[in-house]
C-alpha cells in the first residue's frame, strides 16, 4: 500500500475476462466466499450428525445471500449513495416499531413479523450505521471536526440504544463498532481516540450494572466456568475439551466424539468452530483462518483502491466488521472473550445475518467493479 | 459535491495509514487466537483428549438435602426419609418410547408419571437424568435390577423424600412440598435446582423455599462410553438448607386441633409479648404426605370437592364477620373520641330505631338489657348501645381509629395467600359500589356485621395488642434458623411494629377490666367457662351472622339448616393482667360464641398456661 495506490490501476483491470467484468464481481473475493462457504457447508453436514435437511437449508440461504450479493454488486456506488439517508431512517422506524410491537423469542424483542415473512430490523443497521456515515462525512472536509463528530456520534448511538434496548448486546456492539470504523478511517485524531478510550473504561462499571443478569452471567461464567459447571460455564467448558481433544491433525472429518455425542451445546450454529477444531486439529485452523485472512485482505485493498471518500469509508467499515464478526466469534469459542452470542460468518447455520453479510461483499464489489464508470 | 477545502490526497493517505494499522491489529489478534490454539491444541492437548475419551468426564449434580422444619421445642414437623425412584437419563437411551413401554411390563407406570416425565423431558438437557416413578417397593426395585441390562438409560436412585411424620398436624401452617411442575421449572433458578425434584407449594415450604433448599453440589465422575459411573473424580459437596424453628408449639397446636374435633373453624393463639403465634389451626386438615409424590386424581378431588374445604386455610384466607367481638374495640374508640357518653349509661329495650326511618334494630335479647353502662354492653354484650355509640362516633371515625389495630389490613405474616378483611368506611364504598353510606350501616358496623370482615389470624393479633396494651408485634412464624444440624441456632429478633397508642392510657384497664368481667362475673356471657380457673381470663364472645333475619322473625336455632346458622366466635387472652397468650377461636355455623368457641379457648389457654411452654 503506497501513496500511489488510490489512483486506479488500469494494467490489472484489462487483465479480467471480459464476461466477468460484465457481472461485476471481483473474482478473488467471489473465490475466497465460495471456498468458505463450502467448508461451511462440509462441517454443518458432520456438526448436525448428517442432517442432510438442514445442509439443504443452508444451501437455499447461501444461495439467497448469494443473490443479494450479485444484485448490489450491479449497483454502482454513487446510485446506493443516493439511497443511503433513506434506507437508514427507514431502519430507524422499524427499530422503533420492532420495540413497540416486535415479536419475542427467546426472551428478547427482535423480530418484526409481516406475516409472510418476520426479519431483524437491526440487520439494516448493520448496511446503514457506516454507509450514513460514510455519506455524511464524505461531502465535508477530513478529518471531521468537533461539531461534525458530534452529529456522526448521534448517527451511531441512536441506533445502538434501540438494539440494546431490545436486548441484543451483540449485535448493537457489532454495529456501533461499524461506525466507530468508519470515524476511524476518515481520520478522526488520535486525541479523541484516546479520550473516548479513556471514557469507555472510566464508564465500564456503569455498563456493567445496566447489563441484563443473564448478560452479567455470561461475563462472570467467562472469567469463571467452574463456577456453574452445568449453567452458562458448560458450553465453554465442553467446547474447551472439543478443540484440545482435536490436537494438531484432528480427528478427522464426521469423527469428532465431543459433538456426536451431543456434549457441546449449539454446535451447529455459535459454537461451530469447536467442531471444526475437533476434526480438523490446528493445521486445518490455520487454513481455515488463512482463507479468512485472503478475504480480509482483498478487501481492505478493495477499499484501498476505491475512488471516493463514501466508496472508501464505506468499504473499509464492512470489512473491519467483517474481521470483527469473525475473530470475536472464535475468540468466544476457544474461551477468550465471553460467550456473546455471534455467529462465524458463512460457517455457523443459520440465514438472517449472511444475507446482510453477502450483501456488503456484493458493495465492496461494486466499489471495486465500477470504478472505470465514476472515473470516465 | 461541495467545494470545500477537501485534500483528496492527504484523505487517502491518512485512510491507507489506518487501514495499515487496522491490518496489524487485526494480525496480533490472529496470532493471539494462534497462541492459544497452540495451548489448546497442542500443549494440552494430552489433558483434554483424556477428557474427552471413552472414559468420559460428566458432570452429575447432587440435590442439597432440605432443611428440616421443627416446632418451638424442637419437635420434628418436617423430616426427609430415603425413598427409591426410578430415573432415565434421556441421552442414554436410543428410543424413549421404547425404554418406557419396556418399564412399564415390568412395574407399573401410570399415565401421570408419563405425561410428568414428557414434560421435563423438554425442559432438562439430556444428560440430566427425570424421574419416571417415585417410591419404588423392594420388589420393583429388585425387578428393575434383574432387567437393567435392557435399559442402559435406567437407574434407580435412592434419594430423601419430604416426610410429615404428624400427619395433618398443623399442616396450614406447614404446607407442603410437591413435584416441581412446568411453571416453576420457569421460575426456579435452572442451576441450583439441577437435581432438586421437589419444591415448597404452600405454607411454610414455600415461603421460606430459599432458606430450605440449600445449594446444588458437583460430582465430577469419570462415566464409561454406557455412561455407568466408574469413580468420581472430583467433588463438591451440596450446601444442605437451613432447618427453621417454627413458634407453633406442636403439642398446643394439638390440643387446639383435638379442641375443634369434628367442626369446622379456626384458632389463631399468639404471645402478645413477642407475635410469635403459637398455633395455628384451620379444620378440618389433609394430610401432606399425599402431595410429596403426587396426589392421586381421586384422592384430591374427593379433597377438593368436599364441602368442609379442607384445603381451605381458613386461619389465613377465611374472612368472617366478627360480631360482637369487635365490641371491645369499638368500646375503647368510645373512650378515646366521645368520652362523655361512655361516661353515661343509655337504656337498652331490646331495640333501636334511627329518626325518620322504621326499621327496627334488634338486640339479641329480646326483652332488652334496661339500663347499659358501657362496662355493662361488654360484660352482656347489649347490641343497642353499640348501636348508639356507633351512630354517634360515625363510620369514618371508627374506620380511622380501628385501622390503627390492623382490622382491614394484611398482618403481614410469613405465609403466602394472607386476605385483609375489610373495615369498611364511607369512601371504601364509594370507590366500590359508587353508592353514599347508609347510617343505618354504620350501626351494624358497630356490632362487627354488615361490610366487617376479619380473618382469624387478623383478629388474634388485634386481640394480642389490647393485650399488651398497645404494644404491636409482627405476628410471625419462624422465630430461629440453624445453617446444619451441629451449628448453633440464630435467633431471630421479634419485629415490633407501629404502636397503638391512647390519649388516656388508664382506657385500655376499663377493656380489660370489662373483658375480664365478660368471663369472671355472674352475667358474663362467657361466665360458663370461669369455674375453678387458677387464673383470670379477659375475653369476648361473638356471634355472626351467616344470613339475614327478617323482621319480628324469631331466629330458631333447630329449623335454621346446619350451614346457615351462624358462626361461633371468641378472642381471649390470659391471665389478664400479664397476659401470655392472645387467641382468636371462629367455629363455622357453631351457634353461639359463649356455647362452643368460649369452652374450647379455655381448654386451650389452661393447658398452654398451666401445663407451661418453654
Amino acid at each position: 500500500m503506497n501513496a500511489n495506490s488510490s489512483l486506479p490501476r488500469w494494467g490489472e483491470r484489462r487483465k479480467s475476462h471480459i464476461l466477468v467484468r460484465g457481472l461485476h464481481l471481483d473474482i478473488p473475493l467471489a473465490v475466497g466466499l465460495i471456498l468458505l462457504s463450502a467448508v461451511g457447508l462440509a462441517i454443518l453436514y458432520s456438526a448436525s450428525g448428517q442432517d442432510m435437511n438442514m445442509v439443504y437449508r443452508q444451501l437455499v440461504r447461501l444461495g439467497i445471500a448469494f443473490t443479494f450479493m450479485f444484485l448490489l454488486a450491479q449497483i454502482p456506488s454513487h446510485h446506493l449513495s443516493f439511497w443511503v439517508p433513506w434506507l437508514f431512517g427507514l431502519g430507524l422506524i422499524l427499530l422503533i416499531a420492532v420495540l413497540l410491537f416486535g415479536d419475542e423469542g427467546k426472551g428478547a424483542q427482535r423480530w418484526l413479523d409481516f406475516g409472510f415473512f418476520r426479519f431483524q430490523p437491526s440487520e439494516i443497521m448493520k448496511l446503514a450505521v457506516p454507509a450514513m456515515l460514510a455519506w455524511y462525512l464524505a461531502e465535508r472536509a477530513l478529518p471531521p471536526p468537533p461539531k461534525q463528530l458530534a452529529i456522526a456520534a448521534l448517527i451511531i448511538i441512536i441506533p445502538f440504544a434501540l438494539i440494546v434496548k431490545q436486548p441484543d448486546l451483540g449485535t448493537s456492539i457489532l454495529i456501533a463498532s461499524s461506525g466507530v470504523f468508519v470515524l476511524l478511517l476518515a481520520g478522526i485524531s488520535w486525541k479523541y481516540i484516546a479520550t473516548f478510550l479513556i471514557l469507555v473504561s472510566v464508564s465500564a462499571p456503569l455498563i456493567w450494572y445496566s447489563l441484563h443478569d443473564y448478560q452479567q452471567a455470561r461475563v462472570l461464567t467467562f472469567l469463571n466456568p467452574e463456577n456453574d459447571p452445568l449453567g452458562a460455564g458448560y458450553h465453554i467448558i465442553q467446547s474447551k475439551i472439543a478443540i484440545g481433544s482435536g490436537g494438531l491433525y484432528g480427528k478427522g472429518w464426521m469423527n469428532g466424539s465431543q459433538a456426536h455425542l451431543a456434549f457441546l451445546p449449539e454446535r451447529s450454529t455459535d459454537f461451530i468452530f469447536a467442531v471444526f477444531s475437533e476434526e480438523f486439529g490446528f493445521l486445518g485452523i490455520v487454513l481455515l483462518l488463512s482463507l479468512y485472512l485472503f478475504i480480509i485482505i482483498r478487501g481492505l485493498y478493495i477499499a484501498t483502491q476505491a475512488q471516493d471518500t463514501f466508496s472508501r469509508l464505506l468499504a473499509g467499515s464492512l470489512i473491519l466488521t467483517f474481521s470483527v464478526y469473525t475473530l470475536v466469534n472464535i475468540c468466544m469459542v476457544i474461551g477468550l472473550l465471553p460467550v456473546v452470542g455471534l455467529p462465524l460468518p458463512l460457517i455457523s447455520y443459520g440465514g438472517t445475518s449472511m444475507v446482510t453479510l453477502m450483501a456488503s461483499f456484493g458493495i465492496l464489489m461494486s466499489i471495486h467493479t465500477h470504478r472505470r464508470l465514476l472515473s470516465a | 459535491m461541495r467545494l470545500t477545502i477537501k485534500d483528496h490526497i492527504r484523505e487517502s493517505r491518512v485512510f491507507n495509514e489506518r487501514v495499515t494499522i487496522g491490518l496489524a491489529l487485526l494480525v496480533i489478534l490472529i496470532i493471539v487466537i494462534m497462541v492459544r490454539l497452540v495451548y489448546l491444541q497442542i500443549i494440552s492437548h494430552e489433558h483434554f483428549s483424556t477428557l474427552a475419551d471413552d472414559n468420559r468426564i460428566t458432570i452429575t449434580a447432587v440435590p442439597p438435602t432440605r432443611g428440616l422444619i421443627y416446632d418451638r421445642n424442637g419437635v420434628l414437623l418436617a423430616e426427609n426419609l430415603p425413598s427409591y425412584s426410578l430415573d432415565i437419563t434421556p441421552e442414554r437411551s436410543k428410543d424413549i418410547d421404547a425404554t418406557i413401554a419396556g418399564l412399564s411390563q415390568i412395574i407399573t407406570i401410570s399415565d401421570n408419571d408419563i405425561t410428568r416425565f414428557k414434560k421435563l423431558l423438554k425442559r432438562k438437557r439430556s444428560f440430566i437424568s427425570i424421574p419416571l416413578r417415585f417410591r419404588l417397593n423392594d420388589e420393583e426395585v429388585a425387578r428393575i435390577a434383574a432387567n437393567r441390562h435392557r435399559f442402559p438409560s435406567a437407574d434407580v436412585e435412592a434419594r430423601l423424600i419430604r416426610s410429615y411424620p404428624n400427619g395433618s398436624l398443623a399442616v396450614h401452617t406447614l404446607g407442603y412440598v410437591g413435584r416441581i411442575n412446568e411453571d416453576e421449572l420457569q421460575i426456579l433458578d435452572s442451576t441450583n435446582y439441577s437435581a432438586t425434584r421437589f419444591t415448597g407449594k404452600t405454607g411454610i415450604e414455600k415461603f421460606y423455599e430459599d432458606t430450605l433448599h440449600g445449594k446444588v453440589g458437583y460430582n465430577h465422575v469419570e462415566t464409561n462410553a454406557l455412561g455407568r459411573t466408574l469413580r468420581t473424580i472430583k467433588r463438591i459437596p451440596p450446601v444442605p438448607g437451613e432447618n427453621i424453628y417454627l413458634t407453633i408449639d406442636a403439642r398446643l397446636q394439638h390440643i387446639a386441633e383435638q379442641a375443634l374435633g369434628n367442626r369446622r373453624g379456626a384458632i389463631v393463639a399468639v404471645d402478645p409479648e413477642n407475635g410469635d403465634i403459637l398455633a395455628f389451626v384451620s379444620m378440618p386438615g389433609y394430610d401432606p404426605n399425599l402431595f410429596v409424590t403426587g396426589i392421586d386424581v381421586k384422592s384430591y378431588n374427593n379433597l377438593r370437592n368436599s364441602p368442609d374445604k379442607p384445603l381451605f386455610n381458613r386461619a389465613l384466607q377465611g374472612q368472617y364477620p366478627p360480631g360482637s367481638t369487635m365490641k371491645p374495640f369499638i368500646g375503647l374508640a368510645g373512650l378515646e373520641l366521645e368520652r362523655k357518653i361512655t361516661l353515661t349509661s343509655s337504656f337498652c329495650p331490646g331495640w333501636f330505631m334511627l329518626k325518620g326511618d322504621d326499621h327496627k334494630y334488634r338486640d339479641w335479647k329480646k326483652e332488652g338489657h334496661g339500663k347499659t353502662s358501657l362496662d355493662k354492653a361488654i360484660v352482656e354484650s347489649c347490641d343497642v348501645y353499640f348501636y348508639n355509640l356507633a351512630r354517634i362516633l360515625g363510620i369514618d371515625r371508627m374506620h380511622h381509629f380501628l385501622s390503627q389495630f390492623g382490622f382491614g389490613k394484611r398482618t403481614g405474616i410469613d405465609l403466602i395467600g394472607e386476605l385483609a378483611g375489610l373495615l369498611p368506611s364511607s369512601e371504601w364504598k364509594r370507590n366500590k359500589y359508587q353508592l353514599p353510606w347508609y347510617p343505618g350501616e354504620t350501626l351494624i358496623s358497630g356490632i362487627g356485621q354488615g361490610y366487617t370482615l376479619t380473618t382469624p389470624l387478623q383478629l388474634a393479633s388485634t386481640t394480642a395488642i389490647i393485650a399488651t396494651k398497645g404494644k404491636r408485634m409482627q405476628p410471625r412464624l419462624v422465630f430461629a434458623q440453624q445453617a446444619t444440624p451441629d451449628a448453633e441456632i440464630t435467633l431471630l429478633p421479634p419485629q415490633e411494629i407501629n404502636s397503638v397508642t391512647l390519649e388516656k392510657s388508664s382506657n385500655w384497664d376499663k377493656i380489660i377490666k370489662s373483658m375480664t368481667r365478660v368471663v369472671h362475673s355472674p352475667h358474663g356471657t362467657a361466665r360458663t367457662i370461669a369455674r375453678k380457673l387458677p387464673f383470670k381470663i379477659a375475653g369476648k364472645t361473638g356471634t355472626a351472622q351467616v344470613f339475614g333475619i327478617k323482621q319480628d322473625e324469631e331466629y330458631d336455632k333447630e329449623t335454621v339448616a346446619a350451614r346457615l346458622r351462624d358462626h361461633s366466635l371468641f378472642i381471649a387472652f390470659a391471665p389478664a393482667e400479664k397476659p401470655k397468650i392472645a387467641l382468636a377461636i371462629i367455629v363455622e355455623n357453631g351457634g353461639s360464641g359463649s356455647a362452643v368457641a368460649a369452652p374450647i379457648s379455655r381448654e386451650i389457654i389452661e393447658q398452654y398456661l398451666v401445663n407451661g411452654s418453654s
